[in-house]
């Protein structure tokens, strides 16, 4: 769960240390046994989000499996409390958080870089008016003003997607003005620019690529978090709406049949495996960019 | 100079709850449906006159600005509109909740500055021996753990089966509150002396604490070893040990100091983060605070109860952020003058 979308990277992270980051992942990765179970994790809740309706052994949404039983061989996960089997649900709900986690941290990343390209860019009060509103956004907590937004805009999971991209955008738009105010020096830029370069063209064409790569590790570092967020928006009811095999709104129909212990715990543990792997890779990669921290890992 | 700049972040943090206030008023604005139906209910709507009364209260037949500058004008007077589902002024339900959920997040952030920069110095001393590869993994743990999921795994499992701590509510059924002094219980039972309302209260304040607090001891345990590594690799560290310093002496005087002083401008962040948790905590608690309040209103779509509690929180955000830039102000001269 999260800051308002605390930039997690340090701004003047260059391109050459995202070449440092891939190279010690690929270099030695069993001496990064955190990065290498991360990445079976994710690899492996990713197989069952493609696979879900192969290997899931019933329909999650179907009701003829008994009331409230609990796990059993027949039901590893048990069934809920509208007799539906869980182990089926969990398994679909990879197919709902992990893609939309992505989506949004996507989605944030484009805004974030628009914004944040306009203000390392132009500058001048353009810059101002931007950073302002990142601050505003920074003053509200997370979840706060998701939920705020989705209650305004009605419950349901696009509604959340576009409620959570208002709180992320800020974190992204901060680091990519940061990076183009210092890659926007460079003697490369200036002479495009003397050249009568667009701003368009030097934003995309010139400055793009040096600021692509840093913001891809920031997207993959984040996406964990997006998944906590957006569960739990969905556990809040203000996401994914019934019957959808969503992990937070399972987790919340959970807490409505508290001695059914089956059916609160399997999707929160399916939510806590995934952000886990995301995290464990995450943050192996934080740490390969940190200069504190880099001669540790690589030694 | 030391005025001059807490006048300066005072004056900023004016202009954030300013644009807070401005948000919280287009949001309203922007929602499809009557706001006149939508405070008033149903039956009102028919009678005409209480429609004029409401429309010329919130001066809803001017343009939008002057609209904003009625609405800042009963945001002063501490009008925050009525809840539709408590049919209460929403400032009086806010009086109600805001101690409990302040209790709640006080509590838990002193969990996090006791554990999480506690293990965070461990975990930077031994620094790549066992002991911090084992906290990584445990402020990892932390930072990914899903609230709401352990409120629930933690109330099934500590109070409900092992029976280890009370749960549920903020006193035990029944029970009467400690006489109201700030609101908060366990604070109110400690300054009338009354230890039983203590006892009673602090057991049951524990357990939603802890839980809320396991992502921000994650968050404060990476940061503080950072912190501390950073401080370590300083040439007045090496210096100190140079001259025959004893590590222990090294550790107390010249590291922790400087170390510590940054991790007060994570205190901030950590506070809205914990902010946002108890929306999360509160349910499954049954704690009635604002957190429990927002939820109740979000699903409702109480707007007014719901920008209320936004607005408080921003406030609050803002202030906590004001306490902190101050005092690393005052503690570190080179943050003044920038």
């Amino acid at each position: 769960m999260s800051t308002p979308a605390e930039p997690t990277a340090d701004p003047t992270v260059d391109t050459a240390t995202d070449a440092r980051a891939i190279g010690v992942l690929t270099r030695s990765p069993w001496r990064q046994p955190l990065a290498v179970i991360g990445i079976v994790v994710i690899v492996g809740w990713l197989l069952v989000a493609v696979l879900a309706p192969m290997i899931a052994p019933a329909d999650p949404l179907a009701q003829t499996f008994g009331k409230l039983s609990p796990p059993s061989a027949e039901h590893p996960f048990g069934t809920d409390n509208l007799n539906r089997d869980v182990l089926s649900r969990v398994l679909h709900g990879a197919r709902i958080s992990i893609p939309l986690a992505m989506l949004l941290v996507v989605l944030s990343a484009v805004v974030g870089a628009i914004m944040g390209g306009i203000a390392g860019y132009f500058g001048g009060w353009v810059d101002a008016a931007i950073m302002r509103v990142t601050d505003l956004v920074f003053a509200f907590p997370a979840i706060i003003l998701a939920m705020a937004v989705s209650a305004a805009l009605g419950p349901g999971l696009s509604n959340a997607v576009l409620a959570l991209t208002i709180v992320l955008w800020p974190g992204y738009a901060r680091v990519i003005r940061g990076l183009v105010l210092s890659a926007g020096q460079q003697e490369y830029v200036q002479a495009s620019r003397l050249l009568g370069s667009s701003a368009l063209r030097t934003l995309t064409v010139e400055l793009g690529p040096s600021v692509a790569g840093p913001v891809l590790v920031l997207v993959a570092l984040d996406v964990g978090n997006a998944i906590l967020l957006l569960s739990g928006l969905s556990f809040l009811g203000l996401g994914a709406q019934p019957p959808a095999a969503e992990w937070g709104a399972m987790v919340s129909a959970g807490t409505a049949v508290f001695d059914s212990w089956w059916v609160g715990l399997f999707p929160g543990l399916a939510i806590l495996t995934v952000v886990l792997g995301f995290n464990f890779l995450g943050d192996t990669i934080r740490d390969a960019l940190d200069p504190r921290t880099a001669r540790a890992i690589r030694s | 100079m030391l005025l001059r700049f807490v006048l300066r972040r005072l004056l900023a943090g004016v202009l954030l709850c300013v644009g807070v206030t401005l948000v919280s008023f287009l949001l309203t604005n922007a929602v499809p449906g009557d706001p006149v139906t939508a405070n008033l209910g149903q039956r009102a709507v028919e009678d005409p006159a209480a429609v004029a009364a409401f429309r010329e209260a919130h001066g809803l037949d001017k343009p939008l600005p002057q609209q904003y500058v009625i609405y800042l004008g009963n945001l002063l007077t501490g009008d925050f509109g009525e809840s539709q589902q408590t049919h209460r002024p929403v400032a009086t339900d806010l009086g109600d909740k805001v101690p409990a959920t302040l209790e709640l997040a006080l509590t838990a952030i002193v969990i996090t500055l006791v554990v999480g920069v506690g293990l965070g110095v461990v975990a930077a001393l031994a620094r790549d021996r066992w002991p911090d590869q084992v906290l990584r993994v445990v402020s990892l743990f932390g930072v990914s753990m899903p609230t709401f999921w352990l409120a629930l795994v933690g109330y099934y499992f500590i109070s409900f089966q092992l029976d280890l701590l009370p749960a549920g509510g903020r006193l035990p059924p029944g029970t009467r509150p400690p006489t109201a002094i700030t609101g908060m219980y366990t604070l109110d039972a400690l300054l009338t002396g009354n230890w039983t309302a203590f006892g009673a209260a602090f057991s049951r304040l524990l357990l939603p604490a802890l839980v809320l607090a396991a992502f921000t001891v994650g968050v404060m345990l990476r940061f503080t070893r950072a912190a501390v590594l950073e401080v370590l690799g300083n040439d007045y560290v090496r210096a100190a040990r140079a001259k025959g310093l004893p590590e222990s002496t090294v550790v107390r005087r010249h590291v922790l100091r400087p170390a510590l002083v940054s991790v007060i401008t994570v205190a901030g962040v950590a506070f809205a983060n914990l902010l946002s948790g108890t929306v999360l905590v509160e349910k499954i608690f049954s704690w009635r605070g604002v957190g429990e309040y927002a939820f109740t209103s979000a699903l409702a779509l109480d707007l007014p109860a719901i920008m209320g509690v936004s607005l408080v929180v921003a406030v609050v955000y803002v202030l906590v952020n004001l306490v902190v830039d101050v005092t690393y102000g005052l503690v570190d001269p080179r943050i003044r003058q920038s």
